[in-house]
């Protein structure tokens, strides 16, 4: 499964308004849909960091780097290639 | 060794340790001398009990509803699993840390089995129960009426986590089903016993894991300089207690957030962003600008997690453990609608 697939299922698997689920597209803000709380963001996190073998510093929790499917992809990019270069 | 902490949990054995005898050897089983008087005074002192028993869960069960003890144990494990696999589900159906257990067991093999798996946990031998009242970590500073209601606030919770498991629709549909009210208080002098307890009890969902006493809090409140902000949580199935608390120094262009905590027993139920929410449109509406002090303890994650997600920004690399962080207001979060917040007494 893809990259984007994979963040895509794991937020929609915890969202908690079915009129979203499968409904998710890449740039819409996740967080402003007012129903995952900070549970949910903190998991988040976690899923990222242990799927994607990456570690996720202070600086990198901004909400920039959270607040869709495409921005977690790019910022999964991002750590990764700072990574293997 | 680190610092002792409150017992919050003492995990019992049945046979040969509450009571002589093996349920399903014989039906003459009696508890020990005084047991029942101190399983109901722990009780009353807030310090939550479960057991960890080998042997037949009805058969037990039946015998601790005849000596009217049955409702004080939450989660009882009573199966042939290994006890430090028991203690490891009751601890997480609690959400509460490994060590603030204490296991009691007359079987040196059981105590040791759970004493290598968790290193934390206090283990004692039956025949030392009688001391049990008498041991500090059993003596908590206060006894609050939340720490009073605390085991019937657990019970409520099993009710709500059945329910909500049940719910068949949506669970946003399930979250307004709750009714929940967020009271948000400026702290009174009666309060401040249970703002101490909330400060030494609370890890995870703590901005700097700082314990302040009783002199302390008493002292802040009455200072001009500072606001403290207490909250609590209801809905349909009643009150969730005191679970929150926000210390706020003032400054003449500026607030700066020195503590914020949430009870863990509230975390899924968003409530600290949405306490996080009100400070900041208060600030904003004061036209001040809203700092918060952060102290990493390896274990409060999901508070900076929050904190960053609200828009707060490190202001300070200096200390990597003491950050300052700072908010500048340009975007609040909506309190979600499943919940009301209500302000009874400004601080």
């Amino acid at each position: 499964m893809d990259k984007t697939q994979t963040i895509r299922e794991f937020i929609e698997s915890h969202i908690v308004d079915p009129e979203f689920k499968g409904g998710i597209e890449g740039d819409i803000d996740i967080f402003g849909l007012g129903i995952l709380d900070s549970m949910f963001a903190l998991q988040l996190v976690n899923f990222i960091e242990e799927r994607f073998g990456i570690a996720v510093t202070d600086e990198d929790l901004d909400i920039q780097n959270f607040s869709s499917v495409n921005r977690i992809t790019a910022f999964v990019d991002r750590k990764k290639e700072a990574l293997d270069g | 060794l680190s610092e002792e902490k409150e017992i919050k949990c003492v995990v019992w054995d049945l046979d040969e340790t509450l009571w002589e005898g093996t349920v399903l050897e014989s039906d003459e089983v009696r508890l020990k001398p005084g047991i029942a008087d101190m399983v109901r005074t722990l009780d009353s002192r807030g310090i939550l009990q479960s057991l960890a028993s080998k042997g037949d869960y009805a058969a037990a069960m039946e015998k601790l509803e005849e000596f009217g003890l049955a409702e004080f144990f939450l989660y009882p494990e009573i199966s042939w699993d290994a006890k430090s696999a028991s203690i490891g589900r009751i601890r997480e159906r609690l959400n509460i840390g490994i060590d603030t257990f204490l296991f009691i067991d007359d079987q040196p093999f059981e105590r040791d089995e759970v004493k290598h798996v968790f290193p934390e946990v206090l283990c004692w031998k039956a025949s030392a129960y009688e001391a049990l009242l008498e041991h500090p970590r059993l003596n908590p500073k206060f006894i609050t009426e939340d720490s009073r209601k605390r085991r019937r606030m657990y019970l409520e919770d099993i009710q709500r986590k059945r329910e909500e498991e049940e719910f068949a629709g949506p669970k946003l549909d399930f979250l307004e089903s709750l009714d929940m009210e967020l009271v948000i208080n400026g702290a009174q002098e009666q309060d401040l016993e249970r703002a101490e307890e909330l400060t030494q009890r609370t890890n995870q969902l703590n901005t700097t894991g700082i314990a302040y006493s009783y002199e302390e809090l008493k002292a802040l409140l009455r200072s001009p300089r500072h606001r403290l902000l207490v909250c609590e949580l209801r809905d349909r199935y009643g009150s969730y207690g005191k679970i929150g608390l926000a210390l706020l120094e003032l400054h003449e262009d500026y607030w700066n957030l020195k503590l914020f905590l949430m009870s863990c027993r509230v975390m899924t139920r968003g409530v600290g962003s949405v306490l996080l929410s009100h400070i900041m449109k208060e600030a904003k509406k004061e036209g001040k600008r809203l700092r918060a002090e952060f102290k990493h303890t390896g274990r409060n994650r999901l508070m900076f997690v929050t904190f960053k997600f609200a828009n707060f920004k490190a202001v300070s690399a200096g200390n990597e453990e003491n950050m300052a962080l700072e908010n500048d207001l340009s975007a609040i979060k909506e309190i979600p609608p499943y919940i009301r917040v209500i302000e009874t007494r400004s601080g």
